[in-house]
């Protein structure tokens, strides 16, 4: 590892990057998108959707920044508003009932902060998010591909395994916003990205996550193959489990036990 | 979650807590003025009134004053007490941090939990502290409250939460961003035995707290004022570059939006916590 955990940062937000519909396309057959979480819109920084993974039904959600400035101002840049994490919570609901398993491909840098998303209820849309993945009967999967940011990243990544790119993030708190708060001065992010431990590396150790995918072919045919490969493995070992509940609860329950 | 306020509040009860109870009946009794009417309240009318002014205004309270003025006399125990947050990230200032805040709050965490009787009705009660890194959530915060529901859920209780944080804690990283998950699926088992979960939202409750327990209760109750959100409303304003709607946040404004039931004041919360118990039979379903 050569890159500075800021370096990670950057890496992990850059537009060149594979975002979640070229995990999509490039990993399912017969992806059929679905839309609009039936109560207030559709939006666009979340696409969900049904799909084959090696002829295995499953559904797929993915959180979709875009590449060019235009896709990213369509999608608001992969920020979710309440409606977002809605329609995901809809489609992880569907494929329960049809015994799906569900696979997340989660890429943001938090949910929405605005007005709008406030009147409709970030807060609730999350905390359901939450509440209701930790006990959907279906094997749950969730790839972190580049940014993880906050609650709006944790709302689908409540996962039986969760696995992060080489080089994406997950924090609690972007690095600018933990150094204004905590120094009152953003240029200190490079020093914040260190002592947040945001690092797939980090996330490893302190035992968030499950699997490291390394990103020396990123989005080459041969990385979606691997993937592609490790999805279904996995997939058809979370079939066969039946204690799935109660470790994906243990999994969560086990993190800052340390306490006493 | 994003802009927590890790400064100790700059309010007027800044070196207060119990400490600043003393009834001073000379005339030179100490007053404060209320932020929202700018009248000066005596500060032993303030404390008769439940720190509260007649305008309305609810000022902030220690979790120890909320649990002595909530409970009934002599019901509370309190548990998992001997949970502490640890520094799992090393993260720079921390410790000391923590060692401030404790010897400055007298409390060892942001939140007290407990088992307890209000108005005669027996249940599990967990308050966050707002003079404790303004109740944000680590992890010992969410093993507190995780306990609590597995506690509840074994006992066959309901649970009242009063909430106040500025959301995760930073200095826990992901850790703290973790007790999110770990809390939401402790209460929906509490849910899912159908028990009883009653949220009381105080000034502020935002970020990860909102994003998880705090608008995961059954009844959803707020003070009157308080804030509730999940971004801050300085990241809104400086996001979107518009100004925000009057009352914006606000009790009364999430009560006109739909995301809580009801707005009670702190004279009537006792009476109203122990008749809404009292209707879910103490939280059983028999």
């Amino acid at each position: 590892m050569t890159q500075s955990p800021y370096e990670r940062v950057k890496m992990a937000r850059d537009n060149k990057r594979p975002t979640g519909n070229d995990y999509i396309s490039n990993i399912f057959e017969d992806f059929f998108a679905l839309h609009g979480d039936r109560r207030f819109g559709d939006d666009q920084a979340v696409v969900g959707g049904i799909a084959r993974l090696d002829d295995k039904p499953v559904t797929v959600i993915a959180i979709e920044k875009g590449h060019t400035a235009r896709e990213r101002a369509s999608r608001n840049s992969g920020a979710p508003h309440p409606e977002g994490y809605r329609k995901a919570l809809r489609l992880m609901k569907q494929a329960e009932k049809f015994g799906r398993p569900i696979i997340c491909f989660v890429d943001t840098s938090g949910a929405y902060c605005g007005i709008s998303a406030e009147e409709r209820g970030q807060g609730l849309a999350i905390a359901e998010n939450l509440m209701e993945m930790s006990t959907l009967c279906v094997p749950i999967i969730s790839v972190l591909i580049g940014e993880g940011g906050s609650g709006g990243a944790l709302a689908l990544a409540v996962a039986d395994e969760v696995w992060m790119l080489q080089n994406a993030v997950y924090s609690v708190i972007s690095p600018e916003g933990c150094a204004s708060i905590l120094w009152k001065d953003p240029t200190r992010a490079e020093a914040a990205a260190v002592s947040l431990k945001l690092t797939a590396e980090d996330a490893k150790t302190l035992g968030v996550i499950e699997k490291i995918i390394p990103e020396k072919n990123i989005g080459e045919e041969s990385f979606y193959t691997e993937m592609k490969k490790m999805l279904s493995q996995t997939i058809g070992q979370l079939e066969e489990d039946s204690e799935l509940l109660q470790k994906r609860y243990d999994r969560f329950r086990s993190i800052g036990k340390q306490g006493v | 979650m994003a802009f927590l306020q890790f400064l100790k509040p700059k309010n007027e009860l800044e070196s207060g807590g119990r400490a600043a109870a003393p009834v001073q009946q000379d005339s030179g009794e100490p007053e404060k003025t209320c932020p929202n009417c700018h009248k000066s309240i005596p500060l032993s009318k303030l404390w008769a009134d439940q720190l509260t002014c007649a305008c309305g205004h609810h000022f902030r309270m220690k979790a120890r004053q909320r649990i002595h003025i909530l409970t009934d006399k002599g019901s509370f125990t309190e548990l998992f007490s001997d949970i502490h947050s640890a520094d799992p990230l090393f993260f720079p200032g921390y410790q000391d941090k923590l060692e401030t805040v404790r010897n400055a709050s007298g409390e060892e965490e942001a939140v007290i939990c407990g088992r307890t009787r209000i108005g005669g009705e027996e249940c599990c009660l967990f308050v966050m502290e707002p003079y404790f890194m303004m109740g944000s959530m680590g992890s010992a915060v969410g093993e507190r409250i995780t306990s609590l529901f597995e506690y509840a859920a074994e006992n066959r209780l309901p649970v009242v939460g009063f909430t106040v944080s500025g959301g995760a804690r930073m200095q826990e990283g992901l850790i703290s961003l973790m007790q999110m998950a770990k809390v939401s699926a402790a209460v929906k088992r509490h849910s899912d035995a159908g028990l009883f979960y009653l949220t009381v939202l105080t000034d502020p409750t935002t970020g990860g707290v909102t994003a998880s327990f705090a608008m995961e209760g059954d009844i959803l109750i707020a003070e009157p004022g308080a804030v509730v959100g999940f971004a801050g409303a300085r990241v809104i304003e400086q996001t979107t570059r518009k100004a925000l709607p009057k009352g914006f946040q606000k009790a009364e404004f999430v009560l006109e939006h739909g995301f809580i039931d009801a707005i009670v004041h702190r004279r009537e919360q006792v009476e109203t916590i122990a008749s809404l118990l009292r209707i879910h039979n103490g939280g059983q379903k028999e």
